[in-house]
């Protein structure tokens, strides 16, 4: 039996692969789910597994050569069985992502092989959808207690958005309880974790006239400078405990999903016609690999402690700069932050990542002078800039939202941890 | 012998031995050091013997009280706690060598003698030094303790602690028990049954404190009519300790007096065997309750010593303690075992009728100002308990108002150790008082009491 080997799309924003390396040789017996390839896409190195059994007949695009999305790469099939059919199938520019399957190209390809079935199009995979990985979710039910799922109810909680941590990731009473109640009023469609809000004529309009004068997403920057002593001694008592070294970028991220809880007004998505409003606050933190950069997302990170934000943290940054994230692990963000005080940077304003609202810029922790209580004092400060997108954001919300993250450190850091 | 094992652990009672099974089911070689008998204190003074008095006192009840009307009448009966206590031996010994064959089974070292724990996970036993390779486990445990500032030393003769009244050849004639607690209630119960004049002394202001308020009400009353004293909110100010006999002052209410008995059973709290362990040398530190601090994975302060059961923190239970050995023999090879909710431990009295619990009190739902409702169903209602004519005591169910989480429950009927089960499994697994109903109890079980005050707290009791 022919299966066709196509390039497929293994991220949502793929249109093109380049095959790093051929990890199977023509000749090769090859098993359904044998990793063939390694691919490069867009964001990384991804897998590119045989979607049949027999043998790797011919192999079509070579090491280091890049093709679209939907065409063939090469071809699995029975030792002995006439594949000149398919190969004639050549590289027709952009295929369609996903081809139908059942348009196969019928009997007429293998002529040589009556009695064989119909050979299989592979449909290429589908784009990952972008959903919280919710180890609770099986087969789309939600492991969850009675108890739970009725508090979800009564509270309008949807148990997808809800991440369990009873046994097996099952949903229990204080995964319910720790999740907010969305403050939204519930205007337009919604549901999994978010709610949308149709546009109004002002958001439209303020939209259209930015647009026109700023670019396609309207900018504006909102500067502070917070004073960290709290923070960096309460990081010191953490670490001095030794079970996790917790950095100060960790610190700033649990206080920004903190403060985004708070103001879900700007935890969302310009969406054109709406705007996306998320109830749960997954950080996208931009991690510098060699040949750029890439945004791994912590998730639920308002709901994780210091401690696993420091350990997920560094395992995402390892994993991007290994090139080996999944696009579960880059998408999804509701908020960016971009920290590049290692590098010395006092201040410096960040792009927006869209479709998220905002993105977060963060210097370096450096001793200033300040004044406190009539004194010249020095204080270890740092600047941050919150970049926002005008259409989802005006300038008073970001800048309660920016207040609220500046006391989380200064001041309430028990309500952080 | 071998001197090296993954995981060495001190102490064979109900968490050491589990945690050694356990250890051994998971690839890990293990060791148990005991000085006395596998089994400790649940096996042999504990848990296993007292049951087994305590069935012989509910057989000489049932006899003497009961038989007639249920058809049977019988001769003069003749008590012989000797023989209930030789009895209770037989057993406590078949459970001993149970463990011993358990631990033969998955290939545990037991090893005879007092283990103190040293630095770098090693362990001295006599003159050898044993290292654990991953672990050490201290599983020491508690004993007995008396009333020092009352004047009640424990002398093994008059001041008695379990450890001798598990022993005795005889019954006293006269006893006073201090302390009404699970031990205090059931030592009560033999006791009275084998003919002791009982005077059950509690300084709290009710017997069973920790239970239910209601709980303790019906038991009080269950003991007043069997003719044991209950003197509950009452202090031992002091003892007059003779040869043959002690004479306690007691005060409660306000007046002081005096009760002269031929022994005194102490059953007033544990004291937790922490000493002569090595723990402070071994950097393990103590919580200000004096039990070993230990986190969610019961590891101490110190790298790779571990605590579990009574010394790790209340409650000192030998159920709690056997999921201890569990918890920590997975985390020990590496395994994310879940968290042990400590609130959702079953507390059981066998005394007649027995006391189950688990959860809340009422007392302390008011308290925490939560939004409840009880509901509550009469054994007296039920059938099953009529045929056996086992009428005496209740289940009560405490649900939350808003989400019928369930709060607490109480049951005092003669099965209650084995009725509370079903709410233990639906609290773990927080089921609310509904799934408890939609499950179809048997006709006629004690158990339908679970069903009909779940169906109560909601107000759609059935059957009353």
């Amino acid at each position: 039996m022919i299966t066709k080997v196509v390039m497929e799309a293994l991220s949502p924003t793929m249109e093109e692969g380049r095959i790093a390396q051929w990890l199977k040789h023509e000749g090769d017996a090859v098993k359904s789910g044998d990793v063939l390839a390694e691919v490069e896409t867009d964001k990384a190195i991804m897998e590119l597994p045989a979607r049949g059994e027999g043998v790797l007949r011919k192999i079509l695009v070579g090491d280091g050569v890049t093709t679209a999305v939907g065409n063939l790469v090469a071809v699995i099939a029975g030792a002995d069985e006439d594949i000149t059919g398919v190969m004639g199938e050549g590289q027709k520019g952009q295929t369609p992502a996903a081809p139908a399957a059942p348009a196969a190209p019928a009997a007429s390809a293998a002529p040589a092989a009556p009695a064989a079935p119909v050979p299989p199009v592979v449909p290429a995979v589908p784009a990952v959808p972008i959903v919280p990985v919710a180890g609770a979710e099986e087969a789309g039910r939600v492991k969850a207690s009675p108890l739970a799922r009725r508090m979800a109810g009564e509270k309008g909680i949807d148990l997808h958005a809800v991440t369990g941590s009873g046994p097996g990731g099952r949903i229990i009473k204080r995964d319910v309880t720790a999740t907010p109640v969305a403050p939204v009023a519930p205007v337009g469609g919604g549901g999994e974790g978010w709610k949308d809000v149709p546009l109004s004529q002002l958001r439209k309009t303020i939209a259209r006239r930015l647009t026109q004068s700023i670019g396609p997403i309207p900018h504006f920057y909102l500067r502070a400078e917070i004073d960290m002593e709290r923070a960096l001694e309460a990081r010191e008592a953490l670490n001095a405990l030794g079970d996790a070294k917790i950095s100060v970028n960790d610190v700033v991220l649990k206080a920004l999903a903190m403060a985004l809880l708070q103001h879900r007004e700007c935890n969302a998505w310009w969406q054109d016609d709406h705007i996306r409003y998320f109830n749960e606050v997954h950080i996208a933190m931009a991690v510098a690999v060699d040949e750029g950069l890439i945004t791994p997302v912590i998730r639920h990170a308002h709901r994780k402690s210091l401690r696993e934000i420091a350990t997920e943290s560094r395992a995402l940054a390892d994993r991007a700069r290994a090139r080996k994230l999944t696009p579960e692990e880059y998408t999804g963000g509701t908020f960016s932050l971009s920290n590049l005080g290692m590098f010395g940077i006092d201040e410096f304003t960040a792009v927006i990542n869209p479709p998220e609202a905002g993105i977060l810029a963060v210097g370096a922790v450096t001793p200033r002078p300040v004044v406190v209580d009539g004194q010249v004092t020095v204080r270890r400060r740092m600047r941050v800039t919150m970049s926002c997108d005008h259409r989802v954001i005006d300038g008073a919300t970001g800048a309660r939202m920016l207040q609220t993250f500046t006391r989380m450190l200064e001041h309430s850091l028990a309500l952080v941890w | 012998m071998s001197k090296t094992f993954d995981v060495i652990i001190l102490g064979g009672g109900p968490a050491g031995y589990v945690c050694a099974i356990r250890c051994a089911q998971l690839g890990l070689q293990a060791a148990v050091v005991e000085r006395e008998k596998l089994g400790g204190v649940c096996v042999n003074v504990g848990c296993i013997p007292s049951k087994a008095l305590l069935h012989s006192a509910m057989v000489a009840n049932l006899i003497r009280h009961d038989a007639k009307a249920l058809g049977i009448t019988t001769g003069d009966v003749t008590l012989d706690y000797g023989v209930a206590m030789k009895r209770s031996r037989q057993v406590a010994d078949q459970n001993s060598k149970g463990v011993e064959f358990l631990m033969k089974k998955n290939k545990v070292t037991v090893i005879a003698g007092s283990g103190t724990l040293q630095a770098g996970r090693k362990v001295k036993v006599g003159d050898d030094v044993l290292t654990a390779t991953k672990a050490v486990v201290v599983a020491t445990g508690s004993r007995v303790k008396g009333l020092p500032q009352a004047g009640l030393e424990i002398n093994k003769t008059t001041v008695i602690s379990t450890d001798e009244a598990l022993f005795l050849e005889q019954a006293p004639k006269r006893l006073a028990i201090v302390g009404a607690g699970a031990v205090g209630m059931e030592f009560a119960d033999v006791f009275n049954a084998f003919g002791s004049a009982v005077t059950l002394i509690e300084v709290l202001p009710r017997i069973l404190p920790l239970e239910d308020a209601e709980c303790s009400a019906a038991l009080a009353r269950a003991y007043k009519k069997r003719g044991i004293t209950v003197l509950a909110g009452a202090r031992v100010k002091g003892a007059k300790v003779g040869t043959d006999a002690v004479t306690l002052e007691v005060e409660a209410n306000g007046k002081t007096e005096s009760i002269e008995v031929d022994k005194v059973l102490m059953a007033a709290g544990r004291g937790l065997n922490v000493d002569g362990v090595g723990l402070e040398a071994a950097g393990v530190k103590l919580t200000d309750h004096g039990f070993v601090q230990v986190d969610a994975s019961l590891r101490t302060t110190a790298e790779g010593v571990y605590a579990i059961g009574d010394i790790a923190g209340p409650p000192m239970l030998a159920h709690k303690g056997s999921r201890e050995g569990v918890v920590a023999a997975e985390a020990i090879a590496g395994h994310k075992p879940h968290p042990i909710r400590y609130d959702n431990v079953p507390s059981v009295t066998y005394c007649h009728p027995e006391v189950a619990s688990i959860g809340l009190t009422e007392d302390a739902c008011k308290e925490k100002q939560l939004d409840y409702q009880v509901g509550k169903f009469p054994l007296t209602a039920n059938g099953r308990a009529r045929a056996t004519n086992e009428t005496d005591g209740f289940v009560k169910i405490i649900r939350e108002k808003k989400y019928g989480e369930i709060l607490g429950a109480h049951i005092v009927a003669s099965h209650a150790s084995e009725m509370i089960h079903e709410l233990v499994v639906a609290r773990e697994n927080e089921y609310t008082v509904e799934e408890v109903d939609l499950a179809i109890h048997a006709h006629p079980t004690l158990s339908e009491a679970v069903a009909e005050a779940a169906l109560d707290s909601m107000g759609r009791v059935l059957h009353i």
